[in-house]
């Protein structure tokens, strides 16, 4: 990053980050089985999964706070694999509050300055700037236990930016915090990484927070990465079992497989490669593809309809009692009550299929 | 951040939840009379218990000629200089083996906490394995060593300050109890995780971070030390050192007023020590970790 210092005018320029065929044994666990990830100056990289599948080791061997067995990390071409954590200039926003307890917030964002020998009037200037660009100028006073969760993950990315970070890490920052908060500083982060133009890496086990956030989503399992992508390919056109089945809402819905296609509740659509494409298999519908249709002499019936605002979301069985869940704009739901019969239908697009 | 407008969103900008009053009317709950009589009974057994002796030291010490009341033994003590040199000698002991303590202590713990946290079992099995010894044990496993540092090391080997090396393993087991619960209030691997990734060396991170927010741990077991030490008999007796409670005892058999005297002292020391402690203390645990409501 070269800004001087972040201010809603300046904006910086990240550095490349690469992961190359990282592994990290614990005993014997492999925690990180060849992990590989090339991150693009300035951009922002979620790394989704579930819990132990090696995300949050990802994130702390960048950091320097847990060492890899195997492989290498480079940041800016630089290889800064044995390079203990004090020496990485990485800004890091932890899942447990971690603001220093015996600190003001101005002195918790002052103290990376501090050691980087900034004297006293300029490093306090540096921290209030930083302070202000979280939104939290006015609380420069306080001590965390005097502030809220949201505040004080706010001054803890004012703490990991104010030292000009040549990558900003975030390890799940927002899963203590409760919904409403949690979007708010979610949408706030964003901005400010793309005002900064910081390279970021965020580890989230949240899929919402992970597709809002991220230029692009790594998803992981077993200590592998089974795919990154932009949010909208990888929810479309997801390359393996794993994410298909764990990005988003899907329905397993039986069908018959062949020619690059699949004929599923009456319709043919386009397989998606990289899963099964013959014979009786399962194909993966996303909620927003399944079409009902009020009829007298439907073969399925509503189970269940659920009002989200704007969307609704019915529960449908079908004939051979399969159970599907559609998603349509609040405006289609007329006629849709527990117990109405519906016609279903599957939208042409791609689906994802695994074998029955 | 937007600041919620009105009396309620000030409140809450304030950065502090608001706070239900009770009822003008309310009355506070008293307690059944036999559960009153019941407490009180119980603290006045447990004060005279702990106040009588006191009194009987404090009478003993101050009588004077034909029933009159004296603080001629108070005077006194400093004209002994055995006792003199007992106290000197324990002070010394009390002050380094405080500092050893903490040196030895407080990385170790912090370190154990951080970098291997499955070792923490063995640190407190080995830091309270000193409670499971007799003292005469201890005594009679260590002394060929001291005569061996009486032989070897000259005045340094002789000097009852090496009793220093032995306090230090008889306090482990207080000093490590009242610092590990200090290091339980904080989430030492986060806090250290975020000095280092801010640049922190790990002798900072220990000084600058972890040290300040355990300031309440560290200054009991530096009491339950000083305590210790100071009153610690056994093993300087078996060991021929002229300390504290050694003189007091010798004293004893020769003027038992000023005996009296000193060792009432140095309880009073160490009340003033625990008053201390008790009232400037920081409160690092009841501020760790928590958070106020948000505000809205």
């Amino acid at each position: 990053m070269t800004t001087a210092s972040p201010s809603p005018e300046t904006t910086g320029h990240g550095v490349a980050v690469v992961f190359e065929d990282m592994h990290r044994w614990y005993g014997p666990v492999h925690a990180l089985q060849g992990l590989s990830i090339d991150i693009a100056p300035g951009e922002l990289v979620a790394l989704l999964g579930p819990s132990g599948c090696g995300k949050t080791t990802a994130l702390r061997a960048l950091g320097g706070l847990d060492v890899v067995d195997q492989g290498r990390i480079l940041v800016g071409g630089k290889d800064i694999t044995n390079l203990p954590a004090n020496k990485r200039n990485m800004g890091i926003v932890f899942q447990a509050y971690s603001l220093f307890p015996n600190m003001t917030a101005l002195d918790n964002v002052a103290y990376g300055l501090r050691l980087r020998g900034m004297d006293a009037s300029t490093r306090k200037k540096k921290a209030q700037d930083t302070l202000d660009l979280v939104g939290l100028g006015d609380q420069a006073r306080k001590y965390p236990h005097q502030m809220s969760g949201g505040q004080q993950q706010r001054v803890a990315l004012a703490r990991a930016l104010a030292i000009e970070p040549s990558v900003l890490l975030l390890d799940e920052p927002l899963s203590a915090l409760d919904a409403k908060v949690r979007r708010q500083l979610r949408e706030e982060i964003r901005r400010i990484q793309i005002m900064v133009g910081i390279t970021t890496l965020f580890v989230t086990h949240d899929q919402e927070e992970a597709l809002a956030m991220g230029d692009r989503v790594g998803v992981m399992s077993a200590g592998r990465l089974e795919q990154i992508a932009a949010p909208a390919e990888l929810y479309d056109r997801p390359k393996t079992r794993f994410v298909a089945e764990f990005v988003g809402l899907t329905n397993r819905i039986p069908g018959v497989a062949g020619n690059g296609a699949v004929e599923v509740l009456g319709a043919r659509v386009p397989l998606l490669p990289g899963g099964a494409d013959r014979g009786r298999v399962g194909a993966l519908v996303r909620p927003e593809n399944i079409q009902l249709k009020p009829a007298e002499t439907g073969s399925a019936h509503v189970l269940a309809v659920s009002f989200l605002g704007s969307l609704c979301r019915a529960q449908v069985a079908l004939s051979d009692q399969t159970i599907v869940v559609a998603q349509m704009g609040a405006a289609e739901s007329v006629g849709l009550y527990p117990g109405a019969k519906v016609d279903v239908g599957v939208m042409p697009a791609p689906v994802f299929a695994v074998a029955d | 951040m937007t600041t919620p407008q009105g009396p309620i969103g000030a409140a809450a900008a304030e950065g502090g939840a608001l706070l239900a009053r009770p009822p003008a009317n309310s009355r506070k709950l008293r307690r059944p009379l036999g559960q009153r009589i019941a407490r009180t009974l119980v603290l006045v057994i447990v004060l005279g218990y702990l106040i009588v002796p006191l009194y009987g030291m404090v009478e003993f010490s101050t009588r004077g000629d034909y029933g009159s009341r004296s603080l001629a033994s108070y005077a006194a003590i400093f004209s002994y200089p055995d006792m003199i040199t007992g106290i000197t000698n324990s002070l010394e002991i009390a002050v380094l083996t405080v500092v050893g303590m903490l040196v030895l202590l407080v990385p170790t713990m912090v370190w154990t906490v951080v970098r291997v946290p499955r070792m923490r079992r063995v640190v407190e099995f080995l830091c309270l394995l000193p409670l499971a010894i007799p003292a005469i044990v201890l005594v009679v496993g260590i002394a060929p060593l001291y005569q061996w540092m009486g032989q070897h090391l000259g005045a340094v080997g002789a000097s009852p300050l090496t009793l220093t090396l032995i306090d230090i393993i008889l306090v482990l087991p207080y000093s490590y109890r009242a610092i590990d619960s200090s290091l339980r209030s904080i989430d030492t691997a986060t806090l250290s995780d975020a000095a280092r990734s801010l640049g922190a060396s790990w002798p900072r991170t220990i000084l600058q971070v972890i040290v300040p927010n355990i300031r309440g741990g560290i200054l009991s077991a530096s009491v339950l030390t000083i305590a210790l030490v100071l009153g610690e008999y056994t093993i300087s007796s078996l060991l021929s050192f002229n300390t504290l409670q050694v003189v007091i005892f010798l004293l004893g058999k020769r003027d038992p007023y000023v005996s009296v005297a000193v060792s009432f002292s140095a309880l009073l020391f160490g009340f003033v020590l625990l008053f201390v402690i008790s009232r400037f203390a920081p409160g690092a645990a009841s501020r760790a970790g928590r958070a106020v409501e948000e505000p809205s």
